[in-house]
């Protein structure tokens, strides 16, 4: 089960970042707090149904320049597929 | 309302912090934490319901409506409870939307930075008021079924209820809102758990959380006639099994066993004090749904001291915190850390001792109390335990 990298990952109703006031940042949900912190922080930020799953993966490969590229890939495709597990997160075309 | 928060008492203990650790790689850095602050305040605003369910997990004495917080007491303690380090406030009660100001509780727990949910059996709501508590931020409807048959349901619940729940399951898909069905599971309707999850699969639903009954309260004055048997038992588990991974990513699957039947006991709130605080409808301050069954405990109140000066100091929240309360067979336990020695109110109703070992736990001395509980409901006939019983319903305040 891959996401398709074209499609826009957006966060599922009832799930959302915690305001930017309060540390540490977290991924509410039903039941569940993530919290989140560098790359997985980035990413769910970049989850609101605009960004599709590439886009996400280029920007990150740029912040995190210095990561081996195809590692990031990896590691954010593992992290979406995670979120939708969690039902965090809907894949939209 | 009442009945799922009892669900809470199990599967609220499982509130985290933290991704599963298998699906984080070195470049997503660690994400697991523990916080020393209280994650989740159940705010119980009111005892007032329109149903009477038998497993009720108020407490057998109700407090009246002229006893309840003001709007302004819990707008204060919503902002006390986001500065302490909750993450999460449940509205539940009673029922929840009883209160008038409901809408505007809603709002103020969101202002104050708190993740709101509402536990609800849905009956004083209409779309109306659905869509003003979304606009006010409401992030998470959990919406009560005491069963997917409307006979099972309405005799359970005391009231005329089942169709209700199923117009507000209708008007949910047009509201941007996480919504959660709750079932109370028990022997009358233990083996309608795939209707249940076909009621799910055709609403809007991204969780559903059956959450077998916890014997306190109203619960536990008719046990004798909600405990499933261990057929019953076993078939739902292999059920469950099947369900969790055939809705995987659509639906998540939480299934709250029932701890008689269990090797260890559940590590109930999460362990005392550690991630939970309840506020009862008059502002006492709780480690529990059951706290007040406890002789001798002595509950502070919210209108007179700071949540976290309660969460902190208080001696109810102290008295069973950490390991020092412990006796054999907890205190050298090599599991004491995962299921703190279990309930503290079971043990006070099942073996009279609040510092017991939860009795439900394998290695409790007192386990062959629940055994021979376990063993009348197993060795009764089928027209025995499905006879009629002589419901004790849930009362209404004064």
């Amino acid at each position: 089960m891959t996401p398709e990298l074209h499609s826009f990952p957006r966060l599922a109703p009832g799930c959302r970042l915690s305001e930017k006031a309060r540390e540490p940042r977290t991924l509410l949900m039903p039941e569940r707090a993530l919290r989140l912190n560098g790359p997985s922080l980035e990413i769910v930020e970049r989850c609101d149904g605009k960004h599709t799953v590439q886009q996400i993966i280029v920007d990150l490969q740029k912040i995190y320049s210095k990561a081996e590229p195809h590692k990031v890939e990896q590691d954010i495709l593992g992290y979406l597929i995670l979120l939708q597990k969690e039902r965090a997160l809907d894949f939209q075309l | 309302m009442a009945i799922s928060s009892f669900c809470k008492k199990s599967a609220l203990s499982t509130f985290s912090c933290s991704a599963p650790a298998s699906a984080t790689g070195p470049f997503l850095l660690n994400m697991t934490s523990t916080m020393p602050n209280p994650l989740a305040l159940i705010a119980e605003l009111t005892h007032r319901c329109p149903l009477h369910c038998v497993y009720c997990s108020n407490p057998m004495e109700l407090q009246s409506r002229t006893n309840e917080l003001s709007t302004e007491i819990w707008s204060r303690v919503f902002k006390e409870a986001a500065e302490a380090g909750v993450l999460q406030a449940d509205f539940t009660g009673g029922e929840p939307l009883a209160r008038p100001d409901i809408v505007a509780l809603v709002r103020a727990a969101r202002s104050a930075g708190l993740y709101v949910n509402l536990i609800t059996s849905g009956l004083p709501l209409d779309e109306a008021k659905l869509a003003a508590l979304v606009e006010a931020g409401l992030d998470h409807i959990q919406l009560s079924f005491q069963g997917a048959r409307e006979e099972t349901a309405n005799e359970i619940s005391g009231t005329k209820s089942h169709t209700q729940k199923l117009r507000v399951l209708d008007w949910l898909r047009r509201h941007r809102v996480a919504v959660t069905l709750n079932f109370v599971i028990h022997r009358r309707n233990i083996d309608q758990l795939e209707e249940m999850l076909a009621l799910a699969e055709s609403s809007c639903a991204t969780r559903i959380e059956f959450a077998n009954v916890q014997y306190y309260g109203w619960a536990f004055a008719n046990r004798e006639n909600l405990l499933p048997t261990r057929v019953q038992l076993d078939q739902s588990l292999t059920l469950i099994k099947r369900e969790q991974e055939r809705l995987q990513a659509r639906i998540r699957v939480e299934y709250v066993v029932p701890d008689y039947y269990a090797k260890y006991p559940k590590p109930c709130m999460g362990g005392w004090g550690r991630k939970l605080m309840l506020i009862t409808p008059s502002g006492d301050a709780l480690p529990c749904h059951a706290a007040q069954v406890i002789p001798g405990l002595a509950f502070e109140n919210v209108k007179d001291r700071s949540l976290r000066e309660i969460w902190e100091h208080s001696a109810a929240f102290q008295k069973f915190r950490g390991e020092a309360w412990m006796q054999e067979p907890c205190k050298t336990c090599d599991r004491r850390e995962q299921d703190f020695g279990g309930c503290r109110c079971q043990a006070l109703l099942l073996v009279g001792d609040a510092a017991a070992t939860d009795p439900v736990c394998s290695l409790s001395p007192m386990r062959p109390k629940v055994d021979a509980i376990l063993t009348g409901i197993n060795t009764a006939t089928s027209a025995q335990i499905f006879a009629q019983p002589p419901w004790r319903y849930r009362l209404n305040p004064a």
